[in-house]
């Protein structure tokens, strides 16, 4: 298997090549090709569903990655109505990395976060190509404390490569903001449903991620490091970085399994850059039927069942 | 660094200094004031009254629950190594008569880093604390932030250990925290940042994203970053205490709430 994602997506082009080939032969002669071209349909379809339903773990961390998959804002815009941004932690700046504000979403009103890595050069390099600072992590805190005291839901979707790293970050404690969301998160009064859209980067996602469900799309990743990070502290070398991959078991179906993830949403056929529009209204069903699950609960059981759910994560002899 | 320990020399000012004398010093240089990074074992010692204290799930032992290659083998080599079964120990005991429930992470196991057990084992001593309405004090040598071989599982605990810390804050019961050596990544950006104190010892290496971490990023370091020092003058921390002087301090501050 080549390391570039891609491959795939060339090898069924080839079929695709072909297939349109066929038809302009038909064309051309003006004869009937149909069963023909029926066929290789068929066929297409086929192979098309097995290359997919059989990619590797790290065929997944590079499908996740896709830059032409679903952003954040793309969620937001097309699920919420009457969206008002805010801005802001009101004590050092704004972190254009993570997107907040209240929004209606069908019959309720939510506050909602986004960590946003951008689309082309100039947003991802404007947004920090997702990676959060610790005012990032502030402002969300702050807008979920608003959410708290008016008793709306929070909707927050996760997709980061990490908390930045810098020099700067620590500076200003990311540490400490990461610690106190990941707290604040654990028992804050009103319900809570993260969805992993793309990339769970570490406590980088997790300082956004606390919640009562994770969703999480189906192509999407959640780990606790990089792939390639893993396999380079272990001196397993470039070659290893699959493995590593697939030892880190970070795809969702591996997550739903050890209990961590709550719910798989299915993405189409060949990921969710392959159909926007499907993939939003899946995930904007599964927002709506988690919320009616979750607002049914007495607050009280809500943390409990919040508490348990977390405490429970972890296996041991 | 470490390499020093062994050859009876100050990794930090090359001072010979032998064994015995260091265990009269708390393991600090006489010289310059390095504090040598200690086991959990020593710190229960150096902290707890003689006799007082109780290990807590001692029988508690990692697995490797993702079948991830080679963690069995580094599991054994640290447990054969350090005789600990994980990269922290639990209990109760008194600090100059005051009880508390107390954590400390060991540096020499997994390089204190937090996994399954880890994270349960925490969370029971922060439970039986509340059941016994006890304070908790939690020291960290940790480096090594979420074990990467328990994969997300790892990661998981800095939730889970964090809404423990949430309901010691919620039953209004002192909770400390103690950084020593060094403290990152996982666990600093977990419970190890929740305490109502931070205290650190001198030269304590404290942050989110380590060396290792940076490579990839060319910049140009303040001077001390990352230490004690220096992240007490940016707010982090509440106090640096000399090691002779950690368990005089803790037992004024279990006075002070109790």
């Amino acid at each position: 298997m080549g390391n570039n994602g891609l491959d795939i997506d060339n090898k069924l082009s080839q079929f695709e090549n072909k297939l349109a080939e066929l038809k302009e032969l038909a064309c051309m002669f003006n004869t009937d090709m149909s069963p023909e071209i029926k066929a290789l349909e068929k066929q297409f379809l086929r192979e098309k569903k097995l290359v997919y339903s059989k990619l590797t773990p790290w065929q997944k961390v590079l499908l996740s990655g896709q830059s032409q998959r679903p952003r954040s804002s793309d969620y937001i815009n097309a699920l919420f109505d009457n969206r008002v941004e805010l801005y802001g932690d009101r004590i050092y700046g704004d972190d254009p990395a993570i997107i907040g504000g209240l929004a209606s979403f069908r019959n309720y009103k939510v506050v909602f976060l986004g960590q946003e890595k951008g689309r082309d050069t100039k947003e991802r390099i404007a947004r920090n190509f997702g990676y959060m600072h610790p005012e990032g992590y502030r402002k969300a805190l702050r807008l979920m404390k608003l959410a708290e005291k008016f008793n709306k839901p929070i909707i927050s979707f996760v997709d980061t490569p990490g908390a930045a790293p810098g020099v700067e970050a620590e500076l200003r404690g990311q540490h400490a903001s990461i610690a106190e969301n990941i707290g604040m998160m654990s028992i804050l009064r009103v319900p809570i449903i993260s969805i992993v859209i793309g990339e769970g980067g570490s406590g980088g996602a997790l300082g956004v991620g606390v919640s009562d469900k994770i969703l999480m799309l189906e192509d999407s990743i959640y780990c606790v490091c990089k792939p390639e990070t893993c396999s380079e502290i272990l001196k397993w070398g470039k070659d290893r970085i699959p493995e590593a991959a697939s030892a880190l078991k970070l795809t969702a179906d591996e997550l739903k399994e050890l209990g961590i993830v709550d719910e798989v949403i299915k993405e189409p056929l060949g990921g969710a850059h392959k159909d926007h529009e499907l993939i939003l209204s899946r995930v904007g069903r599964a927002i709506k039927r988690n919320l009616d699950e979750l607002t049914l609960l007495e607050i009280n059981e809500l943390l409990d069942k919040r508490y348990v759910k977390y405490r429970n994560i972890g296996k041991f002899e | 660094m470490l390499d020093n320990l062994k050859k009876n020399v100050c990794p930090s000012c090359n001072l010979e200094i032998g064994k015995e004398e260091l265990e009269k010093t708390y393991k600090v240089c006489p010289n310059c004031n390095y504090h040598y990074p200690i086991g959990s074992d020593e710190r229960i010692r150096q902290l707890i009254d003689a006799g007082t204290f109780i290990e807590y799930d001692s029988e508690l032992e990692s697995s490797n629950p993702l079948n991830f290659p080679d963690y069995e083998d580094k599991l054994q080599k640290d447990k054969i190594l350090t005789g600990l079964k994980e990269a922290v120990l639990t209990g109760e005991g008194n600090i100059n008569g005051y009880p508390t429930v107390i954590g400390v992470t060991d540096y020499r196991f997994r390089m204190g880093s937090m996994a399954s057990v880890f994270g349960e084992k925490v969370v029971r001593a922060i439970e039986r604390a509340i059941n016994k309405r006890l304070p908790v004090i939690i020291i960290s040598s940790s480096g090594g932030g979420a074990r990467m071989q328990e994969g997300m599982l790892s990661l998981m605990q800095m939730a889970k250990t964090s809404s423990a810390c949430m309901k010691l804050h919620q039953a209004k019961l002192l909770y400390i925290d103690v950084l020593s050596y060094q403290s990152f990544a996982g666990v600093m950006a977990s419970f190890a940042a929740l305490g109502h104190i931070i205290i650190a010892e001198p030269g304590t290496r404290v942050g989110f994203t380590g060396e290792r971490g940076r490579s990839s990023i060319r910049q140009n370091l303040p001077e001390g970053f990352q230490t004690a020092e220096f992240v007490i003058k940016k707010g982090m921390i509440d106090m640096i205490v000399q090691r002779k002087d950690l368990k005089s301090v803790l037992a004024d501050l279990l006075d002070f709430f109790s």
